[in-house]
């Protein structure tokens, strides 16, 4: 029997774009607001989800060729190279710095490498979450 | 006053929460469970913004988000569920 759920994935299409931007936005307001990379990462996850959800597994794997486990893998990595990177500087582990740059169009920016750490975070919790809930809901 | 008001209506928001929970305690089917629990969240965001309104902080608008959007994917995976018997197809069925 053929299911027809076109209203799902028409409301689907225009709702990830929002998910995905709020997302994005709760990543990068991290160290001043409330947000962070892993609260960016659990948000950007569940949009993964929806689109799994609404779709089925073989699409979005054809689309999104990325194999989760490997994501994770990738933003632990990333994490702890910040901290080592701070040892190799000759300070503590896992220190941070920040700074003010002047750019030739966009003018002074706040640049600070909690970002980097928190790119590795929020890689971490999208690769966990989408492999245990793709985990748990396999049937056969 | 506007405060007396503010209050009164989160008074009401917990008691219409109340009577939601006695909906999916009880609930002779599973579609009645699902649309308690949609309109369980869809409460709990109004009374946030009135929580926002009386404290008179924006720090609550990004959580409004969040459960906004978690309240759509619980009751999709929800319904879902109730129809099929599978969330996560594994392959496309056309």
């Amino acid at each position: 029997m053929r299911i027809n759920d076109v209203i799902l994935r028409t409301v689907v299409k225009v709702v990830i774009f929002i998910i995905l931007t709020l997302g994005v936005y709760l990543f990068f307001s991290g160290h001043n607001a409330p947000g962070g990379g892993f609260i960016g990462g659990l948000v950007l996850a569940s949009g993964i989800i929806l689109l799994y959800v609404t779709y089925d597994i073989d699409t979005i794997q054809k689309k999104m060729p990325f194999d989760f486990k490997k994501v994770a893998a990738l933003g632990v990595l990333i994490a702890t190279g910040t901290g080592l990177g701070a040892i190799y500087l000759d300070v503590p582990f896992l220190s941070q710095t920040d700074g003010h740059f002047q750019f030739p169009f966009i003018g002074d920016k706040h640049l600070t490498t909690v970002t980097l750490f928190e790119a590795g975070v929020a890689l971490t919790v999208i690769g966990t979450l989408v492999t245990m809930i793709l985990s748990i809901s396999e049937d056969e | 006053m506007i405060d007396m008001i503010l209050l009164i209506s989160l008074a009401l928001f917990m008691v219409a929460i109340t009577l939601h929970l006695i909906r999916i305690i009880k609930g002779p089917t599973m579609p009645d469970r699902a649309i308690a629990l949609d309109t369980i969240g869809v409460n709990l965001i109004s009374s946030m913004a009135i929580l926002s309104i009386l404290l008179k902080t924006t720090a609550f608008l990004e959580a409004i988000l969040i459960l906004g959007i978690l309240a759509f994917i619980g009751t999709i995976a929800f319904s879902k569920y109730i129809e099929r018997g599978v969330i996560i197809d594994r392959k496309s069925d056309h």
